[in-house]
């Protein structure tokens, strides 16, 4: 079976072309059927794949040769480990559910083929980084990903804010592309393969060097260069800042991009290349930290937020910090179950957040909704439980994950980064719980002709709603005891990868209590509001507005980066303009202004042509005779 | 016997007595004339080293019977353009023609 897995990405690419080739008039049934059909058989064939490799255990990867250069052969192919059976399965179903559910968001918009086009892509371009067997092939992905959001995000282009945001995710991620490309290059030259087994062969052989630094430094370098991409793509501090800024894009795009594509990419890579980083320490604190200060950053800015989207993109920051510190902590099982839980209810939080910005007319700010209950009972159910899995509430799925990772950092020895955990899961559940409830709660605060108008979306929508929401209840219990940890021996079918702990009955303890407390605060603020959002708000003025304003990041980076950068731009276009082109222009004029003197001396009188053609022939020949001497 | 150097300096002061006349006359049919004069020095040139050059051949006459036949016809054809000026603009002085100029 798993000789078949090529399929899977070739799905979505035959949808693509077809839709490509039936154009901007097609029917929206039409294209919702092709792409839904291309994606629910690539979805059958990942879960053949899935239980073969459950069975058998992975196989070796698939390559044939692309090209020789000099003595270099380069090979394409595929592969299939536990890790991206995993992924695969994922990326599909929740490809599947939001193909499906854009067929109600989009319903009307006069570019759907287009965006289904789009989709389809992604969803291709995705499917084949996860698995391509060496790095080279997911550079290539890596960069079709880039696009395919850059094109998705700015797909209502004629907004101003969405082209921008567009422009900001791929000139953000390209930051990220720079360092994985040095890095891939880096590796090949030492290693000369890109293929993953023979970079680990080699790194593990201790064959690896380059001349000018000690392998050692080499392979931290090497990993760190890695890692750069991830925090690129999967919006990483300090290059976490076009992730919220891609909410601009339709919700279904952010819902793919958060849960299944683009982000995943990079937590995927820094755990599919996992063994580089292994090998170096360093590299691992790195990646602790920055998914550390990561997963606190952003949820301390999430905490204030009041687009509901926006919530849900720093929450995804967040828990895109947890995995990485996850794997920084070397919980390699933790980490990967986390990207998988997550997948299904980070989804679902932003299906249901479509769902409802759908209803009240498109409108995302929640101060302005209210009472939505009773309007959209599923959407409120669904909400409820991608609210919970988020927070990490038994039995839920972000329960069993986070809790993992939280026996990671604390395993790990270094209780700061355990603290930060605790402390980012405890603003997590406060800050759902509060859109939760200002949502769903309380009185409608918009206008009153707005929510008589809302009401639950038709089944295209509800049902991936549905699906999602059991997935994100039961997807947990994988890799929980009552399974006997399943999931983690799935995963480490091909050998052992990074630390796995046996679970502390008092740390799940603890982080559902910090989750209850999150949810109870923001109970009391924005349910029965006996504490005063305001006056809360009031009383740490500072903090508060630091974090409304998202730490002023933006705004660092405008004056510290775009400034100069613009400044650098002008000085060169003054170059370019007045230097460059002014040299070019200088012998241009110069010929022109000679010119307006010369043509005076074009008087029409045919003697004085003849009087100057015959005495430069005398000076011509006067001088040919004194170079040769005279007549001979 | 006439020698080389003779007929050469003849044919001298013939062409620069034409060059004179077409760089400096006024009157049209003047300069044509003087061009007539120049051709014809060249013509006893090319017969002079036909007759008396280092390797004697009849094509030298040949030539020269060539440019008498071209020139013939050339000066018909001068003559028309001059008379088709004259009618346009009533004058025969040289420094008048000058139209060809930016």
């Amino acid at each position: 079976m798993v000789e078949y897995a090529w399929l899977i990405p070739l799905f979505p690419l035959v949808a693509y072309l077809l839709l490509f080739v039936l154009g901007r008039r097609a029917q929206e049934g039409i294209v919702t059927a092709i792409s839904v059909l291309a994606s629910l058989a690539s979805f059958a064939i990942a879960l053949m794949i899935l239980s073969d490799v459950n069975a058998n255990g992975p196989q070796e990867p698939f390559a044939f040769h692309w090209l020789t250069i000099g003595g270099v052969t380069l090979s394409m192919g595929f592969e299939v480990t536990s890790l991206n059976a995993m992924m695969l399965a994922v990326v599909t179903f929740v490809a599947t559910l939001v193909l499906l559910f854009s067929k109600g968001y989009m319903h009307g918009d006069k570019r759907y083929p287009v965006f289904y086009q789009y989709l389809n892509l992604f969803i291709f371009s995705m499917l084949g980084l996860v698995i391509s067997p060496n790095l080279l092939q997911v550079y290539m992905f890596w960069e079709l990903v880039g696009l395919c959001s850059f094109l998705l995000v700015g797909f209502w282009y004629y907004k101003p804010e969405a082209a921008a945001a567009a422009k900001k995710a791929f000139i953000v991620t390209r930051i990220g592309d720079v360092g994985l490309f040095i890095g891939i290059i880096l590796l090949f030259v030492a290693t000369g393969t890109f293929e993953y087994t023979g970079i680990f062969e080699a790194i593990q052989a201790k064959n690896f060097a380059i001349d000018w630094i000690s392998p050692e430094s080499l392979i931290t370098l090497v990993a760190i260069l890695i890692f750069i991409g991830a925090i690129g793509k999967s919006a990483q501090f300090p290059l976490h800042n076009w992730l919220p800024d891609a909410m601009e894009g339709p919700t279904p795009v952010s819902a793919l991009i958060h849960a299944a594509t683009m982000v995943a990419a990079g937590v995927y890579l820094v755990a599919r290349a996992f063994p580089i980083f292994e090998a170096s320490p360093d590299a691992l604190m790195v990646v602790a930290v920055i998914g550390g200060i990561t997963a606190i950053f952003a949820a301390l800015i999430g905490l204030t937020q009041n687009d509901i989207k926006r919530v849900v993109a720093y929450s995804t920051v967040s828990q895109l910090g947890y995995m990485v510190m996850a794997l920084g902590v070397s919980a390699y099982t933790a980490g990967v179950f986390h990207l998988m839980t997550h997948a299904f209810f980070k989804a679902l939080l932003f299906l249901a957040a479509g769902s409802v910005i759908h209803a009240v007319h498109h409108n995302q700010d929640i101060r302005t909704m209210g009472g939505l209950w009773k309007k959209m009972p599923i959407t409120g159910w669904t909400f409820l439980i991608g609210a919970l899995a988020l927070s990490g509430i038994p039995p839920f799925a972000g329960f069993w994950s986070k809790d993992e990772i939280l026996l990671g950092a604390y395993a790990s020895g270094n209780m700061t980064l355990f603290v930060l955990a605790v402390l980012a899961a405890f603003c997590t559940a406060f800050y759902i719980f509060r859109v939760f409830f200002m949502t769903f709660t309380g009185s409608f605060r918009g206008e009153k002709e707005v929510f008589d108008h809302a009401h639950e979306n038709g089944s295209v929508m509800t049902i991936p709603l549905v699906l999602l929401a059991i997935m994100a209840t039961v997807t947990g219990l994988l890799n929980s005891p009552l399974t006997n940890h399943a999931f983690e021996h799935f995963l480490n079918k091909a050998g052992e990868v990074g630390q796995i702990h046996t679970p502390e009955v008092w740390l799940m303890g603890l982080s559902t209590v910090v989750a209850l407390l999150g949810i109870g605060l923001a109970y009391l603020m924005y349910k029965k509001g006996s504490i005063k959002p305001e006056s809360v708000a009031g009383a740490v003025r500072p903090l508060y507005n630091l974090s409304l304003n998202k730490f002023y990041i933006d705004e660092i980076y405008h004056f510290v980066i775009v400034k100069p950068f613009v400044g650098i731009g002008h000085l060169l276009n003054f170059i370019d303009r007045w230097i460059v082109d002014g040299i070019v222009h200088l012998f241009g004029q110069g010929t022109f202004v000679g010119s307006l003197g010369l043509k005076y001396s074009q008087n029409g009188q045919v003697q004085t042509y003849g009087l100057i053609t015959l005495l430069g022939t005398v000076i011509l020949i006067g001088s040919a005779m004194l170079v040769i001497g005279g007549v001979r | 016997m006439l020698s080389v150097e003779q007929f050469l300096t003849l044919a001298a002061i013939l062409f620069s007595i034409g060059l004179y006349g077409a760089l400096t006359k006024r009157n049209i049919i003047i300069v044509l004339v003087s061009i007539e004069l120049m051709l014809n020095a060249v013509n006893i040139n090319l017969l002079t080293f036909a007759r008396y050059g280092l390797m004697p051949a009849i094509s030298g006459q040949v030539f020269t019977l060539f440019a008498m036949t071209i020139a013939a016809a050339e000066v018909a054809v001068g003559l028309a353009i001059l008379i088709a000026l004259y009618r346009n603009r009533n004058t025969s002085d040289v420094r008048d023609q000058d139209l060809m100029k930016w």
